[in-house]
């Protein structure tokens, strides 16, 4: 990081929310504004993003002036696997069916560990399929389809 | 009496058999998700609200208010025996209580704890049940100023007692408020920040956020250094307390009690808070303070009797107001909404039999919770050494059912995904969840009430001021951050957030 900014959480804290701030004043334009009277829809997130901009702006200008631990590493391999499994689950369990979607989730998340061993994730994965389609499906009578469409013949 | 024939029609409601065998179910849950790694109360909660449809309301509330509370009694359990907090409310309990472990007095620890924490639960109880009422009974007179008043408060409280950089706490409740904007406002019709996806039109399910931010982001990050858990030991015996040990116990249970209810009370408080204030306060008054560290039992005493206090006391404004004090609130205001009820003063005199249900039930499962924690300690002994990477696919895939059961759509999925995310950058930034949730809880009721108040005053803004009881509430809003921005009370506020 530069030599300008002391303390990169705050800077980075204050990027985001800043972002975040001038994006609600920005798309709340479109919006009716209204009076303090009649407050149309845009009123309370302009204020509010108004007030994030500016306090995303003291936290930037704050980073320049006081000092501050760096940020930590990003662990990118359990992030990514773990956003991956779930995208996963959410693709495969319409067509695919809770069984299916449900082993997929876990094996392939099981992989974002370091201890990860083959034959325990799947038994691990199969075991929790079967439990989760009989509480879900059959105790708690959840209307998902345990083997969906793409698995019918 | 009235407060007597109310606490026997809660009585009557919690001793049905459905109830009851909720409200084990309930604390036995809590107890597991607190004895086990990287799985706390909000993201449980979460996951089970979208089964708590068919259940009918009280038994689903006595089930879930179980899980929290059930949980300060587990967290204690791993943090004595294994030194790892199983909740961040019992981080301050591993101090002495693992020390004790290390002596051979796991077992005097770990009643200690249940004890504390079953007086203290009843304790709570009672308050609940004495202070519940008038305060639903002032809060019937509030009017859309006092509640847009107080809404401040409370989210000025939770960005007071968040733990990390006010600064950030701040504009995490914004972003809160922001998030929960989202969708079509109630008043044109006008669909919000919602970049055409339909999906969005009803705005973004709390659910989805907490299970993100609490379930998702918080497994990336124990992933990031999974740690084997070793035992002490693997019997625990031992588990009376000689008469010594209650003479030295007993004072500090009082006290932490009393400060667990105060602080349970306050919005942002609860049970976290509660217990590192009592382990500090109870390390400048014991007599046996030099002890401390190494493995004194009031140092074990005190913090768990406030964490179980301020985990029950935290159900008053929200039962009263209708406003949640922390996450775990939050998501019970949801839970009675998912029921058709309307969360707020009139829940009292509108459903007796749920309010009183509720609270009494609170009680019982205290009871159950000794039973559970003392006898049965063997259990969770085995389950404290389940591997984590054994555990977190499993988490995965209930909070991936319970976001797809709410509407049966992918995008919630995505969307959790999203959140998890955001959830492990936020972290990454020392920016905390729990205000961001409370905000996003709040946002929508704190515009409409804005609304309401300034239509009703004719566009008066001082109407803010002028009612005696808004105005106490704004005031109180201003003082707590005057106080916290003040370089003493700062350098106080850190020093209590670092107990180590």
């Amino acid at each position: 990081m530069s030599n300008v900014i002391k303390h990169p959480k705050d800077f980075w804290t204050g990027v985001m929310f800043l972002a975040v701030g001038l994006s609600a004043v920005f798309i709340g334009r479109d919006y009716a504004m209204g009076t303090a009277a009649r407050m149309g829809p845009a009123y309370f997130p302009t204020v509010l993003g108004g007030l994030l901009s500016v306090i995303g702006g003291i936290a930037i200008f704050r980073s320049f002036k006081r000092v501050g631990d760096p940020i930590e590493k990003f662990h990118l391999k359990p992030l990514l696997i773990v956003l991956a499994a779930v995208v996963l689950f959410g693709v495969l369990m319409r067509g695919a069916g809770l069984a299916p979607a449900a082993v997929v989730l876990i094996m392939v998340s099981a992989f974002a560990s370091a201890q990860f061993k083959w034959h325990e994730a799947l038994l691990l994965a199969l075991g929790m399929a079967g439990f989760a389609v009989l509480v879900f499906v059959k105790l708690l009578g959840l209307p998902l389809a345990v083997f969906g469409p793409w698995l019918q013949f | 009496m009235e407060l007597l024939s109310n606490l026997g029609l809660g009585l009557e409601t919690a001793f049905t058999l459905t109830n009851l065998l909720y409200c084990l179910l309930g604390v036995f849950v809590g107890t597991a998700v607190g004895v086990l790694p990287g799985l706390g109360p909000v993201a449980t909660i979460a996951m089970l609200l979208p089964v708590t449809f068919g259940l009918p309301p009280i038994s689903s509330l006595i089930m879930l208010s179980g899980i929290y509370y059930g949980a300060q009694y587990g967290g204690s359990t791993t943090a004595i025996l294994v030194n790892l907090p199983g909740e961040p409310s019992s981080v301050v309990t591993a101090i002495d209580g693992y020390q004790m472990a290390l002596k051979g007095q796991a077992g005097k620890a770990l009643a200690t704890a249940a004890l504390g924490s079953f007086f203290a639960g009843t304790v709570a109880t009672v308050l609940l049940a004495l202070f519940a009422p008038p305060l639903a009974d002032l809060a019937l007179k509030f009017g859309p100023a006092e509640y847009f008043s107080l809404m401040v408060l409370g989210l000025v409280g939770s960005v007071v007692l968040a733990s990390g950089s006010l600064l950030h706490a701040i504009g995490m409740v914004l972003v809160g408020l922001l998030l929960g904007l989202a969708g079509t406002d109630v008043n044109s019709g006008v669909p919000r920040y919602t970049f055409d996806i339909p999906e969005l039109a009803e705005g973004i399910n709390f659910v989805i956020v907490a299970m993100g931010m609490f379930g998702i982001g918080e497994i990336v990050r124990n992933l990031e250094h999974e740690q084997t858990r070793d035992l002490v030991m693997k019997k625990v015996s031992g588990l009376m307390l000689g008469k010594d040990d209650f003479k030295r116990i007993v004072a500090p249970v009082l006290r932490g009690t009393f400060l667990g209810s105060a602080l349970g009370i306050l919005p942002g408080g609860g049970a976290m808070l509660a217990s590192f204030a009592a382990y500090s306060i109870e390390k400048k008054v014991s007599k046996n303070s030099a002890q401390f560290g190494q493995g004194a039992i009031e140092g074990v005493a005190a913090p768990e009797s406030a964490n179980n206090a301020g985990a029950q006391t935290s159900f008053i404004p929200m039962l009263t107001l209708g406003i949640p004090s922390n996450p775990v609130m939050a998501l019970m205001i949801g839970a009675m909404i998912i029921q058709g009820i309307q969360p707020g003063p009139a829940v009292m005199t509108e459903q007796p039999a749920l309010f009183w249900g509720l609270i009494a039930s609170m009680w019982i499962g205290n009871v159950f919770l000794v039973v559970l924690n003392l006898p049965l300690i063997g259990l969770w002994v085995k389950m404290i050494t389940v591997p984590y990477h054994r555990l977190f696919p499993a988490i995965l895939m209930f909070c991936a059912i319970g976001v797809f059961s709410l509407n049966s759509s992918q995008f919630d999925i995505y969307l959790m995904a999203l959140f998890g995310l955001f959830g492990y950058v936020c972290a990454k930034l020392n920016c905390e969840a729990a205000p961001m949730l409370l905000g996003f809880i709040i946002g929508p009721m704190m515009e409409e009430y804005l609304r309401r108040a300034l239509i009703l005053s004719k566009s008066d803004p001082m109407v803010f001021v002028q009612r005696p009881i808004s105005a106490v509430m704004l005031a109180l809003a201003v003082l707590a951050l005057v106080a916290v921005l003040s370089p003493t009370l700062r350098k106080k506020r850190e020093e209590a957030f670092h107990e180590e």
